[in-house]
């Protein structure tokens, strides 16, 4: 599909009418390009059939990675390094100081997996301190609801669709793709 | 939708406890023929095992031979003024009694459990459960009968189980001695009676609410039951903990732990969860229950996942408190369980916190009715070891097995819990149609 240079924006007014809006858009086999929401709309996702979040299985992953840091640093230190007599504290082997770690294996594993995570979802959703916000119409970040899609020599066909499922605004729009 | 217990589960149920019994009784027989005659014989025969060949002998357990080896050690130091092989034949004399109180307690805990669990659903106001209200309300059926039980098991094992029921130990012993007030054994049995008159009350009356608020015009019987449960939960958490000081501390009254309630609270929560996910999935899979969906076992396996993992915080803290400090009257609990019992103590903790922790961490699966099952069968088992874990140590010290007694004990229980529950279960209609929140949670959706 090559990048379409105009767009069309639906604006609605109601959540459960932009609901109904995505599910004919899409029975007409319409692309949507994106939606801009104030607030997370249940079930949007489903609707506009994107795939599913794979956010938990990285934090998974992540704790993994946290488990064996806190695991490797205190056998180095605690065992390897220096097996100092600490109170009577067994520095034989790592397994029979264990329970005197676990509390640090047990923050790691959250610290890293929390942590690694929320870096993740920030550079998978593109966001960092000074980036320029890519809001097509400020209403939608109040109590608007924006459905973007881009047109292919359909504008007519698009227009008449749209404002049969609710939209309460369409306009077409250049899209400048440097932009953003 | 109407359940009517089948035959087969009744014919199932009557095996079990038929079958239990025998096995017990032959377990019982088995020990009772250890007397002060043939003591000494015996443990030379078990001592030659340890010592020599340790295979030589198939009508021993290897772990009873190959233990026996190092107890002459602990028995060296032991406080009370009697001979080991005195000693020894208390230890398989106790057995029977141990296994039949094991079972006795795991399955009357799964009803408290749920129990518990019903009240916080009404006190919460929780709208995805009502439509498992009456699966949970036949469970609970078990308390009253259960818990008759355990005190029943408790009267008739006496010394077996609690040595500060034996006058003899008590008049050597200051400690137990300074802890008469509390530990007698009128005490114990009034307590126990209040306890349980507490629990089935609540039960008797929830479930009558439960029953009225079906045909009732107004949301009067709901009120009621969302008031007693309230009062209940605040009853219950006060109760649970002296009970499970009475019923299973007081096993070792040299020993004491003050997280120990709500330890037995997280096992016996955890174990009632399990338990409502298995028959709701076993009803279910009869097409009895349509209106039960996959987000209603999503969310129970959620709170297996989580107080699994609760269970596994308490018990935790309270090892590793008294590991740290290793103060040497507290510790002695856990050295006993470490040195003869590795496998249950630690195996129990696989079984109930790293299977339970990978298998249902994954959202879909909690949603697969083989998974859960799977998942529970293995919390279940876990859950009987922690119960084991802590009265065996006490009562018969390194001469455990998991034998004929205890399977057969369990064989027992888990044969009257069956009957009692599915009877229950055929009282009253599967959906509690009347509560208000019944539509709300018929179409629950996660």
């Amino acid at each position: 599909m090559e990048a379409a240079s105009k767009v069309i924006h639906a604006i609605y007014n109601d959540d459960d009418i932009l609901m109904s809006a995505v599910k004919k858009v899409k029975a007409a086999k319409h692309h949507i390009e994106e939606i801009y929401c104030p607030f997370p709309v249940h079930g949007l996702d489903k609707a506009m059939g994107l795939a599913p979040t794979r956010l938990a299985i990285t934090a998974f992953l992540y704790g993994c990675v946290g488990l064996t840091v806190a695991v490797v640093m205190m056998n180095f230190i605690m065992i390897e390094d220096w097996p100092q007599d600490i109170g009577g504290k067994p520095s034989f082997s790592y397994i029979e100081n264990m329970p005197a770690f676990v509390p640090i294996m047990f923050e790691l594993t959250v610290f890293f997996a929390a942590h690694l995570m929320v870096i993740t979802f920030y550079l998978r959703s593109r966001m960092w301190p000074f980036k320029k916000a890519e809001n097509p119409d400020p209403r939608t970040t109040d109590d608007h609801f924006l459905m973007e899609i881009a047109i292919h020599d359909n504008e007519a066909d698009l227009t008449n669709l749209l404002k049969e499922t609710g939209a309460v605004e369409i306009n077409i729009v250049e899209k400048d793709e440097d932009a953003h | 939708m109407e359940y009517k217990i089948s035959n087969r589960l009744k014919i199932a149920s009557i095996i079990l406890v038929v079958l239990g019994g025998l096995l017990w009784g032959y377990g019982y027989m088995k020990s009772h023929a250890v007397t002060e005659d043939n003591i000494s014989e015996y443990l030379v025969n078990e001592h030659g095992d340890g010592h020599g060949n340790e295979h030589a002998d198939a009508g021993h357990g290897d772990t009873h031979s190959q233990v026996a080896g190092y107890a002459d050690a602990d028995h060296a130091e032991d406080g009370h003024k009697m001979s080991h092989e005195e000693h020894a034949l208390h230890q398989i004399h106790n057995r029977p009694y141990a296994a039949l109180y094991v079972a006795a307690f795991f399955f009357f805990m799964i009803a408290l459990g749920v129990l518990a669990f019903y009240a916080i659903q009404y006190a919460a106001q929780a709208g995805w459960s009502p439509v498992l209200f009456r699966v949970m309300e036949g469970i609970t059926a078990y308390v009253l009968p259960g818990g008759i039980l355990v005190l029943l098991v408790a009267a008739f094992a006496g010394k077996h189980l609690f040595i500060w029921m034996d006058a003899d130990v008590v008049a050597h012993d200051k400690i137990i001695q300074a802890k008469e007030g509390w530990l007698n054994t009128p005490w114990f049995f009034i307590r126990g009676a209040i306890f349980l008159a507490g629990w089935s009350l609540y039960r008797y009356f929830s479930r009558k609410f439960s029953i009225a608020q079906d045909s009732a015009e107004d949301n009067s019987n709901f009120k009621k039951n969302f008031r007693i449960s309230a009062g209940f939960l605040v009853f219950y958490i006060y109760t649970e903990s002296m009970m499970s000081w009475d019923w299973i501390m007081s096993v070792d009254p040299h020993w004491f732990s003050t997280l120990f309630g709500w330890y037995v609270f997280a096992s016996m929560f955890v174990s009632g969860i399990t338990v409502i996910a298995l028959i709701t999935i076993y009803l279910k899979s009869k097409g009895l229950l349509e209106f039960v969906n996959d987000s209603h076992l999503h969310d129970l396996a959620k709170f297996m996942f989580g107080i699994s993992i609760f269970w596994t915080y308490l018990w935790f803290s309270q090892f590793m408190l008294i590991w740290y400090s290793n103060i040497p009257e507290e510790v002695v609990y856990f050295v006993a369980r470490i040195e003869d019992y590795k496998l249950p103590f630690f195996g129990m903790v696989a079984m109930n916190f790293l299977f339970p922790l990978l298998l249902l961490m994954n959202s879909d699966y909690k949603r697969i009715p083989w998974f859960v099952v799977m998942a529970g069968i293995v919390i279940l088992c876990g859950h009987y070891l922690d119960v084991f874990n802590m009265i065996m140590p006490a009562t018969v010290s390194e001469r455990w097995f998991i034998g004929a007694p205890e399977i057969g004990a369990i064989c027992f229980f888990a044969g009257l819990f069956l009957f009692i529950v599915f009877t229950a279960l055929s009282k009253a209609p599967l959906l509690a149609k009347g509560n208000p929140f019944i539509k709300e949670s018929e179409h629950f959706h996660y």
